[in-house]
Parts: C-alpha cells; structure tokens; sequence
C-alpha cells in the first residue's frame, strides 16, 4: 500500500474504523473508550496535516474511490481549500476530544463508548464535507453530521429536546432542499460530480431550472449555516446542549457550512454564473449586514453568556456570507481566513466557558464575580478568545476582520464596512461587561469578610485544551501572511 | 398547457411537497409535524423516481444468456441501453429513503422524551409551559 | 401564523414551479439525465463488475462510497435513539408490563417467521441478479425479528437478541463494509477497489472480484440494518426501559 497515494481517503476511513473499535471496545470495558477516542482524533489530525503538506507540495488532489474514473465513481478533491478546512476540523475535535473527558463522565458514566461514537461519526461526516468532490454524496455526509449532532445535542436536559426538534425539523428541510437543488442540477447535466457540472453550467445559463437548483442549494445551506433569516434554530438548540457538545458543534457546523457553499458557488456554479444572477438591487450583501446587526443587536440584550456567543455565532456567519458575495478576491479571502480563525476562536471561547460552567455551575453574567481570581488561567484564555472576537491585533480575528473591511471597500459596499464596525463595537461592549465582572466585581462576602479567594482551576484535561485554543487564536495571527500566501491565494487566484 | 401535460409529474411531487411542508410550519401537533416531514421527503423522492423513467423501457436488470464457463462472453454482449430505465435515481433515492427512516426514528425518540418533560406534544402548549 | 405559513408555501411552491418548465418531457429517454451517466452505466456494467443488476451495481461498486456512509446513517440511527433513551429513569405514562399471549397469534407467526427468514437471506444473496441487496433483505430480517418480539413479547425476543449484541452486530456490519474497503487499500487497490482482492480469491479474475466483493458488502449492510431495525422498534416500544412495550 502506498500510505501517501492513499493519505486522503485515510484521514476518513481512520476515525470511521475507530468509531466502531470505540463501540465494540466499550462494551467491554468503559475505561478505553477515552484514550482511545483522543488517540484516533490525534491520528486524524497528524493525517489532515499530512494531506495539507502533500497538497502545498504537490498541488490538488484528486483522489478515485474504489478506482472508477470520474465522474461514473466518486472521487475526492482535496485542494487548498479543502485541505485547510480538514485541518481545522481535526484541531477543533482533538481539543474537544481532551476537554470531553470529565463533563462526560460526570453526566452519563454508562453510556460514554456510544457519545464518543457518535462524536467521532460527526467528525467523520464534516471531514468528509470538506473532501467529497461528489454533489449527492455530499447530501449523505450533510445527514451524518446531522443525525449525530440531533443526538447530542438533544442529551443536554429536560429544554434541549424541544430546541433540538425544532432544529430537527428545519435541518431536514435545509438537507431536503439541498437534495432537490441536487436533483434539478442532475436532470440538467445529467452528471452528480461537482468538477463536471461546473463543465456542463455555462453552457445551461440561461436556464430557469439551472437558477432555481442554485436558489434551493443556497437556501437549503443557509438554512444549515443558520444565516438570516433562518437563524431561529441556532441560539436555543446551542444554549441548552451541554458544554462539550456546544463547544464542538458550535465553532464547526456553520463553519463546514459556509465551506461547503463557497465549494458550490465558486467551484460548481462558478463565479461568473453566481455573481450575474444577482444584480442591482438584489443583492446577498444586504442580507448578511442585517444578520450581522440582528445577531449583534440580540446578543447584546443576552444576560447568559453561552446564549450570547451563540448570537455572536449568528453575526459571524452573516460576515462569512457577507464576505463571499462581495465579488472581490479580498473579500473571499477574508471568508476563508475567517473559516478558519472564527472556527478557533469559537472552540477557545466555549472551551473556556465550560470550565467555568464545570466549576462554577452557571454560565450567567453576574455570575462571574470575582473569576479571575478563581480561575485566572482559563479566564485569561476566555479574554484571548474574546480579543479575537473584538478583532485586537495580534489574534486572528483582527486580520480577518481587516480582509474583510478591505474587501467591503474595495466593493463599495459601505453598509456591510459600517456593519463589521458596529459588530466590533458592540463586541467589545460584550466582553468589557464580562471582563469588568470578572476582575473587579468580587462576591459580597468576599468583600465582607475580607476572605481571600481560592484558586480554583478546572482540571488539566480541560485546562489543556482551552489554554491550547487560545494559543492558536495568536499563533494563527501571527502566521496570517504563510496562510494567505501558501494557501489562500491559491485558491482565490483561481477564481478572480 | 404543455407544463400540465407533459409534465404532469413534476407539478404533482410539488404538489406534495408542499403540503408536507404546510404541515411542519402551520400544524402544532408535532407528530403532524413528523408526517409532514414524511411526506416532504416522499415527494423529492417521488421527483428523483420520476426521472428516471423512460417510455417503453423496462427495470435496469440485464437479460443475459451466458454461459458460465464462458464469463468473457458478456464483455461482448451489445446492451442497447433504451431498452432499460435510468438506475442512478433508484440508488440515489436508495439513501434518501434510509436517511428518512433514520430521521424519522430519532424526532420519535425526541418526542417521547418532550412528552415526559412536558405531558403533551402540542407546540403552543409547550411553548406556555417554556414561557413560564 | 397560519397566514404566514400559507404565504411561505406559496412562494416556495411558484418558486419551484417557475423551475419546472425548463425541464424535459416525463419520460425522455434522450434528457441529459437518462443518457449521459445513465447510458455508460447501463451498457458496461455487466462488463465492468459482471452483476446483470444495474442498481446492485452502481449501489455497491460504482457508487460503493454513498453506500457506505448510507450504512453509517443507519447505525448512527440505532446507536443515537439508544443514547437519547437509554438514560430515562421516569417512565411514559402507562404502558402494560405484562404481555398478553395468543396463541393463535403465536402459532402463525411461528410459521411465518422462518418463511420470512429464509425469503430475507434469497433477497440478500440474490441481490445481483435479481431486484433485492443488503437494505431490502435486512429489513425483512428485522421485520422477522419484530414479529417475533410482538408474538411472544419484547423480553422474549430481547432474549435471543439481547440489546448488547445490537450494538455489536450492528458495528460489525459496518465494519464488514469498511473492512472490506480498506483491505483492497492494504493489497494496493483503492479504497473499496474490489478487483484488488482478484489475486487472493481462488479462480476469480478482476471483474468476479468485483461482483464478489458486492456480496460481502451486502452482507455486511444486512446484518446492521436488521440489528438496528430491532433495536429501534425495542427502544421506541418500551421508551428505552426494556420491560414489555404497546
């Protein structure tokens, strides 16, 4: 066997077979499924970051399932893009992997060996997103995801079931409308594999069954992404999962989303097609800058800090969106830099705030009296994510929100500018309120009795993972001129 | 007229569809909801089927005379493929029907769990009930 | 409320119809999507993988890797009903807990189920020749499985298939699939590359490989699909407590 020929399909049949080992293993012994769940995820991670390098070195990847020439198989494309995206997923899953083990012991000690099944079938199903070269087998991997994080999400307690039915019913409507976009594309093209109907399309432009697969995709993904209007599902579905869940399906969900519609409006519709649809006053940018204000606006009435970052969620997808339909290679290129920092960022600031939910029991504002006492090492991990979040140099979310501004003025887009400036603004707003609570505003008592305040940290297997985040929030920072140059450009350069 | 005609299935799988989708936004019950989901998926489903259908064709399952011994035999068969209807869709559909059994089996599950939370799957009443 | 939701079905409604005049007459044969993948599948299959069942074909060889993740769905269906139901103590209303027995009823479905049984393993093992394969053929077994537990009652059938060997069979038969997959990976083929198991397969040249290698993967898919098939009637029968259910 030739492992580096082999190297892209092993990145998903590695965790795919130790999801299975991980079942039959824990009906033996509870015990392994843990180690055995972190040793696939890091496995994983040392195989994305392979496939990365191979494809930096050696170009695109296309890679043949059981051998059948496109497009009668399937095949696997791993470019830049695709390679990036793996690569952020397998760093988000290991960290939430590490930081799973107490919370889950802790909350369902029977049934751990079938969540970390299901956790690592849900990996399997984003990196499988971002591999697949495939239209419908893209749709199969959209429901894998999907029916394993309904799963999860909805373990979280007595209010999770209702929201997770609610985001049951809406995701499946987004599947189903991605599956019939699917389906007038084949009776067109005739053909289900993404590079050969982006052959076919130019020649069908003019077609109104052409137009109306790109508007049911579109919205069946956005309905996915939880991109306004579609966003109800999103705040309450996150809110009530417990932590880990919440911490790995909200910083990789909508972002896979938003990957796999810039992959079918660059790669399949193409630019030229998507861009010439909408025209004057229709116009997608529009949309993203009220998602961008209705998440702000919400988020800064939220007293609940994980109900707040979920509306945050909600304003990032509108600049994701945003960014994307601004038609310029900038803007793009903040769109996919933001993938990735935004996934980061995310993971780092729900990381951190499950440890303190783990220690503290409660995620609300004025709860956090006094935290930075208590928990200095993951508060301070909580500020990093938050800095990101507000966009201060030098963490990644500074130069994609930069990208993202060039872009907008580059465009002439001034509203989805002013919008990106208001979200930083209130933002910043956001994480003063917590930060003020958390370093100066001390417990009655303490106050009283002059009592010095313990320390008080979460335990290492949770502290690890979140001070690893927010590492990675800066290092991505610092390393923005490597990723752009080696990978984004030459995705964007393609294109524009 | 020719839309109605000619192209009696696709307005018809619409037609469908859109009931199921009127039953999981305007019904509150949420098994209604859960039908409705059913019958959503059943009309793509019934979409997909109806392209593949060829007139005069019959199932995509060769007829072959060969002779065991003899395997090569069929490299060299002449298959004229108007003879058979288009098997894509019936694979593809294949899995969607899976997909629905499997989302199908866990809103169940999900609603025996908001019944023992909130003794009733009326989505007004819950909603009260969540408001409190 | 309502109104808002007649209005959204129309506007999706006219929004797809608007699409449908583009689209060929019913029945077509020369429309793009009946002739261009459609034509090459149908006039090499039989050569490519020597299966007369064009479906069977393209289900488990040219399209192996949907089918794959499609057996996943199904597992992770079984798996993610046991998780959300396994953890409740309180229990849903009243449902009986002692079985009421006829033996009318036991007595045909005695004879029914190994009719049922055997007629499941013919749509398995004939799924190459005939309409049939590893869906079709285990959700009979299932089927046969379920009548059993309504006949003689959930602790009954729990009895010959207990819960724990659910979950185990119905990982094995996805890893069957994928193991099957990989090993043509380690013997230098692609990723479920069947024709890469020819050398090691007595008598069998490039293309049998194929088609024998479509058994396995049927095989494998039968046994997770009637594992799961039971396990979710047994989860949702009794709301995850196991006792008798309906």
């Amino acid at each position: 066997m030739n492992i580096a020929a082999q190297l892209p399909v092993i990145v998903l049949v590695l965790p795919l077979l130790s999801a299975f080992a991980v079942t039959l293993v824990s009906l033996f012994n509870k015990k392994l499924a843990w180690p055995l769940t972190v040793l696939t995820m890091t496995a994983t991670f040392l195989a994305t970051t392979g496939t990365l390098c191979s494809v930096i070195h050696n170009g695109a990847i296309r890679y043949r399932v059981a051998n059948w020439a496109p497009p009668f198989g399937i095949e696997l494309v791993i470019d830049h893009l695709s390679a990036l995206v793996a690569v952020v997923i397998s760093i988000v899953a290991l960290l939430v992997a590490i930081f799973a083990k107490e919370t889950i012991q802790k909350d369902i000690p029977n049934r751990v060996g079938q969540f970390y099944t299901l956790f690592i079938l849900c990996t399997v199903g984003l990196l499988g997103e971002t591999l697949t070269g495939d239209a419908f087998n893209l749709y199969v991997l959209i429901e894998i995801t999907s029916l394993t994080s309904y799963a999860l999400l909805a373990f979280g307690g007595s209010r999770a079931y209702f929201s997770t039915f609610n985001y049951l019913i809406l995701g499946t409507i987004g599947a189903c409308l991605y599956l019939l976009g699917v389906g007038y594309l084949y009776i067109k093209t005739g053909s289900l594999n993404m590079i050969d109907i982006a052959t076919l399309i130019p020649a069908l432009s003019g077609s109104s069954a052409i137009f109306t697969a790109f508007i049911l995709i579109l919205v069946g993904l956005w309905i996915k992404m939880a991109f306004f209007p579609f966003h109800g599902w999103l705040p309450n579905a996150y809110t009530h999962a417990t932590s880990t869940v919440s911490a790995f399906a909200a910083p990789l969900m909508t972002k896979v989303t938003v990957y796999m519609s810039i992959r079918l409006m660059y790669f399949v519709f193409g630019p030229d097609y998507a861009f010439s649809q909408f025209t004057g006053p229709v116009n997608i940018v529009w949309l993203a800058v009220i998602a961008i204000l209705v998440g702000s606006y919400y988020a800064l009435v939220q007293t609940d800090i994980k109900r707040m970052l979920t509306y945050i969620i909600i304003a990032e997808v509108g600049y994701m969106v945003g960014g994307m339909w601004l038609g310029n290679a900038i803007g793009l290129t903040g769109t996919i830099y933001h993938i990735a920092a935004d996934a980061i960022m995310t993971a780092c600031l729900f990381l951190a705030l499950g440890s303190i939910a783990y220690k503290l029991g409660s995620t609300k504002i004025s709860d956090m009296a006094g935290i930075f006492k208590k928990m200095p090492v993951t508060f301070c991990a909580f500020l990093v994510g938050a800095a990101g979040m507000i966009g201060i140099p030098p963490t990644a979310g500074f130069f994609s929100k930069w990208f993202l501004i060039s872009g907008g003025i580059q465009a002439g887009q001034w509203a989805f500018v002013v919008a990106l400036l208001v979200s930083s603004l209130v933002n910043a707003i956001l994480f003063f309120r917590i930060i003020e609570v958390g370093f100066f505003g001390a417990d009655d008592e303490d106050e009283h009795d002059a009592v010095v305040v313990q320390r008080n940290e979460a335990p290492l297997s949770m502290l690890l993972p979140t001070v690893t985040a927010a590492a990675l929030v800066i290092l991505l920072g610092l390393s923005t001129s490597k990723v752009t140059s080696l990978l984004i450009e030459n995705i964007v350069g393609s294109l524009f | 007229m020719n839309l109605i005609i000619a192209k009696f299935n696709y307005v018809l799988y619409i037609v469908l569809m859109m009931m199921g989708l009127w039953a999981m936004i305007a019904k509150s019950n949420l098994i209604k909801k859960v039908v409705g989901l059913g019958i959503f998926q059943t009309a793509i489903i019934l979409f997909y089927i109806s392209i593949s259908v060829k007139k005069g064709a019959n199932i995509p399952i060769i007829h072959h005379h060969v002779d065991p011994n003899h395997a090569a035999d069929a490299a060299h068969m002449v298959i004229d493929a108007a003879k058979y209807a288009n098997p894509l869709p019936h694979v593809l559909m294949l899995t969607a029907i899976v997909v629905g059994v499997a989302t199908l089996g866990l809103a169940l599950t999900i609603i025996q769990h908001i019944y023992q939370e909130h003794h009733t799957i009326e989505e007004d009443e819950i909603l009260e009930q969540l408001n409190q | 409320m309502k109104k808002l939701a007649a209005v959204m079905v129309m506007i999706t409604g006219l929004c797809l119809i608007a699409g449908v005049g583009d689209f060929p007459n019913w029945g077509d044969p020369n429309s793009p999507a009946n002739s261009y993948l459609s034509t090459y599948y149908l006039t090499n299959a039989i050569s490519d993988t020597a299966v007369p069942n064009i479906v069977t074909a393209i289900l488990a060889d040219y399209r192996g890797y949907d089918t794959m993740f499609e057996t996943v769905v199904v597992f992770v269906a079984g798996l993610g009903i046991l998780f959300l139901l396994r953890g409740t103590k309180k229990k849903l209303g009243d449902h009986p807990t002692a079985f009421p027995s006829s033996s009318i009823v036991r007595t045909a479905c005695r004879i029914m189920i190994p009719m049922m049984q055997l007629f499941a393993l013919y749509v398995v093992a004939h799924g190459h020749h005939s309409p049939g394969g590893g869906f079709q053929g285990g959700v009979i077994l299932g089927a046969s499985v379920i009548l059993l537990a309504i006949s003689e009652g959930l602790s009954d059938g729990l009895k010959r298939i207990t819960l724990k060997n659910t979950i185990k069979w119905s990982a094995i038969g996805v890893l069957i699939y994928s193991g099957i997959g990989t090993f043509s990976m380690l013997l230098g083929g692609n990723f479920l590359d069947y024709s890469a198991w020819a050398p090691i397969l007595p008598a069998t040249d490039a293309v049998m490989a194929r088609s024998h290698g479509m058994l396995g993967v049927e095989i494998g898919v039968a046994l997770t699909v009637m594992t799961v098939m039971f396990s979710i009637y047994a989860d949702l029968a009794s709301h995850g407590q196991m006792d008798e259910g309906l």
